[in-house]
């Protein structure tokens, strides 16, 4: 399988799109009459969030593929999709929280519910990595990290709504930006910024596929290579051996 | 098991300073308390079966393999359920001036419920982490934020029933998360065990 097709022009129309976005955001989108300047950083801090539980609930999807068909590429594109959200994920965390500093004056704040949830999803799939990587058959290790994506793609939509009940009870939500009543134009750069970075997350998806890919295929290359000049010694001894000794 | 709980609520009594608690941190304090005392359970669950080849006779025998994820799940919950009968009292003697038997029939509805999403997450974690090489550290890291919403509910529905006055009403609605995610986690869990068999 080919992961790098069509990556050229992926690449270009990510640029396109998020060099509009930016634009948009820095010279057509209003300024918030609430927060100002700041607020700006919603439009990435909100389609990084978006791109990056998507990431993780397709992620799931590919490892039941994987579980179901037993094909290789499946499980890459399960790790390389969670390890892209995983990056999106810090800058998720890092966003808000430059976010909650400039707007409640704090670094951090627990009664926002969805940024909360996002940390615990976050927490959850950093574990991702130390799961993998502690198990070294390749067949198992892809069957696990399945059945690890799956359990955590399902973990997501429950968390949120754990999360939303329990701050429910304590502070109704008031509508935000997000929530609907945005004006014109901050909803038109907003679905900009977010198709903007959906495709980023994309072509950084398939950069690392393809070059995971490519890696793989040197080590394949390279230890056929150095077997080569002992093929002609050790293939006549080989076959000599019985297949089952009695 | 039963033993860290009771020590863990005498190491919270000296890092809180109090003697008595009611409402959130009552609450907060049991929940925390099992969920840890849990881990200690989880970690040893898959242990034999391991070391002692326990999965090979287990692959070779007629039976289905969801037999083990049933057994290992149901032998989890009855541990917590001991667990509980001695960590619970200790803990009403400890820090609970009064109303806790008011509180002790809903109270253990929510135990209950939590208990068997925990026994079920635990066991298929269990069974992940025991095939790796780091399952004492990974246990904990994968078990903790895939129980967070199980510590919200039960900790939110706990709360009201330790502050004065008692209040009912909320809890249900708790018990009813705690059900969805009961109900979830053990269709996931048993979906997805046998993968984690294949040898």
């Amino acid at each position: 399988m080919t992961f790098g097709k069509g990556l050229r022009g992926l690449s270009i129309a990510t640029v396109v799109m998020v060099a509009t976005a930016l634009a948009l955001v820095f010279f057509y989108a209003p300024n918030d009459a609430d927060q100002g300047f700041v607020q700006k950083i919603f439009y990435v801090h909100v389609p990084l969030a978006i791109v990056a539980l998507v990431g993780f609930i397709v992620a799931g999807g590919f490892a039941i593929a994987h579980l179901r068909t037993r094909r290789q590429e499946f499980d890459y594109l399960s790790y390389v999709t969670i390890h892209m959200g995983v990056i999106f994920g810090v800058a998720v965390l890092l966003t808000g929280s430059i976010w909650a500093r400039a707007s409640w004056g704090k670094w951090w704040v627990w009664d926002e519910p969805t940024l909360v949830s996002f940390l615990i999803v976050f927490l959850l799939y950093v574990t991702y990595y130390p799961l993998r990587y502690s198990i070294e058959d390749p067949e198992r290790r892809a069957r696990f990290s399945s059945v690890f994506a799956i359990t955590a793609g399902a973990f997501v939509p429950i968390n949120f709504l754990a999360v939303r009940l329990a701050e429910g009870f304590v502070h109704p939500r008031v509508l935000n930006a997000t929530a609907g009543d945005m004006p014109g134009e901050m909803r038109l750069t907003f679905l900009v910024s977010l198709v903007g970075i959906a495709l980023l997350y994309t072509t950084l998806v398939k950069l690392e596929l393809t070059a995971k890919h490519a890696r793989g295929q040197i080590k394949a290359l390279r230890r056929a290579l150095e077997r080569e000049p002992e093929a002609g010694a050790s293939g006549p001894a080989l076959a000599t051996v019985p297949a089952r000794p009695e | 098991m039963a033993l860290f709980a009771i020590t863990t609520f005498v190491v919270f009594h000296f890092g809180l300073n109090r003697d008595r608690l009611e409402g959130e941190l009552a609450a907060g304090v049991l929940w925390v308390t099992l969920l840890f005392a849990a881990i200690l359970g989880i970690n040893r669950l898959f242990v034999a079966e391991r070391e002692q080849s326990g999965f090979d006779g287990i692959l070779l025998a007629p039976i289905e393999r969801n037999a083990l994820l049933v057994a290992k799940a149901t032998a989890l919950f009855l541990y917590l359920v001991a667990l509980e009968s001695i960590a619970l009292p200790v803990f009403a003697i400890f820090f609970i001036d009064s109303g806790f038997w008011d509180a002790l029939p809903v109270l253990l509805l929510i135990t209950l419920l939590a208990d068997i999403g925990i026994a079920v997450v635990g066991a298929l974690l269990s069974s992940i982490a025991v095939n790796t090489r780091a399952r004492d550290l990974l246990l904990p890291l994968l078990l903790l934020p895939l129980a967070v919403p199980v510590m919200i509910a039960a900790a939110a529905g706990t709360d009201p029933l330790l502050s004065t006055p008692i209040d009912r009403s909320d809890s249900l609605q708790w018990l009813a998360v705690l059900a969805l995610y009961d109900a979830v986690f053990g269709l996931l869990a048993y979906a997805l065990f046998d993968f984690l068999m294949e040898e």
